[in-house]
């Protein structure tokens, strides 16, 4: 007996990977045009626009780009920099916070929960801030205004509290009796333990300092403390940017016409976002594990 | 009641003093402090420079010498009406975002649930979950390589089919479907990792009893996957309500910029605060602005807070 069609079953499987396809496409294409657009020669670009099939394949742009690489070794550079001590500090200081508050025995633990989840509730907004940074703090042309504005964030302590929360704690009280300070539990016993926590926390702080143009944008003027995101941002906002950073400062030895505009703007897109996309693969599954790993609750 | 109450034991117990827990635990207030020495200068202090919203201010006096002018500040943004036009459009941007990012989030997770081919289902997911890890500055350079005015890949295919292009730096109507395709394209598959995690959480049970019921496949998401994820949705939904008041000023910057054209239609309120902060006009006002968002917010986040307490208090936010 012929088993019968369950038409049920084929069309919604069928709509299923029709519609992932096409989603899945419609996010993966336009990175696809960038990167094919980037090794297109220019006049190739200005006759086809930007696409999918490079008519005359070419390296132009990034020699161009890479001629005088200074000022993109400089953003590259103090990136990776930023990036690397600002995710250090604020995974320490997240998982360090989160186990404080998420230590019953502590007395003020609530106290100083509520202290911190408050900020999320209420700010007093960016140009009482702005000026603080600026006035205060000597944030113009200072690398710590790129590191300390993404290195706290009360999502992450609550975060690390929540996970620390499902560590028993007698593993602390083991620790006590066995005569170590807190400092030496954290450390020792309980770091260890939050890994996935760890990861997590790296991950996403890592992205956000990768990510950033905003900080420089406020704070930053020298050239060569600007990130890599923000020296993209100025090359699709103007030619100047991309004489400057091609010449060295010296703009009147290349006349506008010799610039590569519409295929370089997609080199250096393909240069900043390169490192993340590389890494993507091994990476996202981290991420994905990662959000589920706490709900975030005060 | 033959057996007395034994006397009360002679040691009282008594609460912690101050003193004493400082003692007893200094390290643990030690290992607090640079969260609580940030959280101080970094959130704490600037609220002070909400006074500011009251004052008209000048550099030469400072935050706190200038002179106060009461409620000049608040009463100029409402009467220029600017503050009106940056809270609807904060806010109808926003309900956009709402509306088609947890649609088509649902959707998502749906499908991806049904899918049995698992290269299929992983390589697809990483496709879609890609834009969230992007910077706005990176999805900018993609809007130019496919609706740029001279190259854009779409404006040339749309050349070719209808012979007619669009300028997006000049038609200021086409920005709301956009920045909501825009937004929806970056953030859904950040978001239907959630709604996924909730639906390998239903109990096979129910898909199997339903289908003995003679449910269709069609049926069994609409009879069990939805109803089964309603909970999920509603307070991904409100969470998101309570933030209904900030805008996405990375989105908006990044795309629009200081477009005068453009801005007609897509200024909220964080990328007014921000021109009119460098711009240098009054900073009085602009904090008077910030306050009132800041105010807007909580009183959001509270009510919204409060409604989730009231329909599922394990997943209230505080």
């Amino acid at each position: 007996m012929r088993k019968k069609i369950q038409w049920d079953k084929l069309t919604l499987s069928f709509l299923s990977y029709f519609v992932l396809f096409l989603l899945g496409m419609a996010c993966l294409i336009p990175f696809c045009i960038v990167l094919v657009s980037s090794f297109t020669s220019e006049v190739s670009l200005l006759r086809n626009g930007y696409g999918l099939w490079p008519e005359e394949f070419s390296v132009e742009a990034y020699r161009f780009i890479f001629s005088n690489p200074s000022r993109i070794l400089w953003a590259y550079g103090n990136t990776i920099l930023v990036t690397g001590i600002g995710t250090v500090l604020a995974v320490a200081i997240a998982s360090m916070t989160g186990y404080v508050l998420a230590r019953r025995d502590f007395r003020w633990h609530n106290h100083f929960s509520l202290f911190f989840f408050f900020t999320t509730l209420f700010n007093g907004g960016l140009v009482p801030w702005y000026l603080m940074c600026t006035t205060y703090l000597g944030f113009k042309d200072n690398y710590l205004a790129r590191i300390l504005p993404l290195m706290f964030s009360v999502w992450n302590v609550i975060l690390a509290k929540n996970y620390m929360k499902g560590i028993a704690f007698e593993i602390t009280e083991s620790g006590k009796i066995d005569g170590a300070n807190d400092m030496q539990i954290f450390m020792k016993l309980i770091l260890p333990l939050t890994k996935p926590l760890v990861a997590t926390l790296t991950l996403f702080t890592a992205l956000a300092y990768w990510n950033d143009w905003y900080y420089s944008m406020l704070f930053i003027s020298k050239p060569q403390m600007q990130s890599l995101q923000y020296l993209l941002q100025q090359i699709l906002a103007s030619i100047q940017a991309m004489k400057q950073m091609a010449a060295a400062g010296e703009v009147t030895t290349i006349s506008s016409m010799d610039i590569p505009s519409a295929s370089m703007k997609m080199a250096m897109t393909c240069v900043t976002v390169g490192p993340i996309i590389l890494l993507y693969p091994f990476l996202q599954r981290y991420f994905i594990k990662g959000m589920t790993i706490g709900a975030v609750k005060g | 009641m033959s057996k007395k109450n034994p006397p009360a034991l002679p040691v009282r117990i008594r609460r912690e003093t101050f003193g004493h827990t400082i003692r007893k635990d200094w390290m643990l207030l030690l290992m607090l402090l640079p969260a609580v020495l940030y959280t101080l200068v970094f959130h704490y202090l600037p609220m002070s420079g909400l006074v500011l919203s009251f004052k008209q201010f000048n550099y030469v006096d400072g935050v706190f010498g200038s002179p106060w002018n009461g409620l000049d500040n608040f009463r100029f943004l409402l009467i220029s009406g600017k503050l009106g036009t940056l809270t609807s459009a904060t806010l109808l941007y926003n309900f956009g975002f709402i509306v088609v990012n947890t649609f088509l989030e649902v959707l998502i997770a749906v499908f991806l649930n049904e899918i049995t081919c698992k290269w299929f289902k992983k390589s697809f997911q990483s496709f879609i979950f890609l834009p969230y890890f992007i910077s706005w500055v990176v999805a900018a350079a993609i809007v130019q390589a496919l609706l740029s005015y001279e190259y854009g890949a779409i404006n040339k295919i749309l050349e070719i089919v209808s012979g007619n292009k669009i300028n997006i730096n000049t038609t200021a109507s086409v920005w709301p479907t956009l920045l909501v395709t825009l937004s929806a394209w970056k953030s859904v598959g950040y978001g239907s990792v959630v709604y996924l995690s909730a639906i390998t959480g239903i109990d096979p049970g129910l898909y199997e009893a339903a289908e003995l019921d003679g449910a269709n496949k069609w049926q069994q998401i609409r009879y069990v996957t939805l109803p089964a994820l309603l909970s999920t949705v509603i307070i991904m939904v409100l969470l998101a309500v309570g933030r209904i008041f900030r805008g996405d000023f990375g989105m908006f910057y990044q795309l629009i910029g200081n477009n005068g054209v453009l801005l007609r239609k897509t200024d909220i309120l964080d990328t007014y605060i921000y021109r009119s902060m460098l711009g240098n006009s009054n900073l009085g006002m602009t904090a008077a602005a910030g306050f009132y968002q800041s105010v807007l917010c909580f009183v959001t986040i509270m009510a919204v807070n409060a409604l989730v307490k009231w329909i599922e208090p394990d997943y209230s936010l505080f």
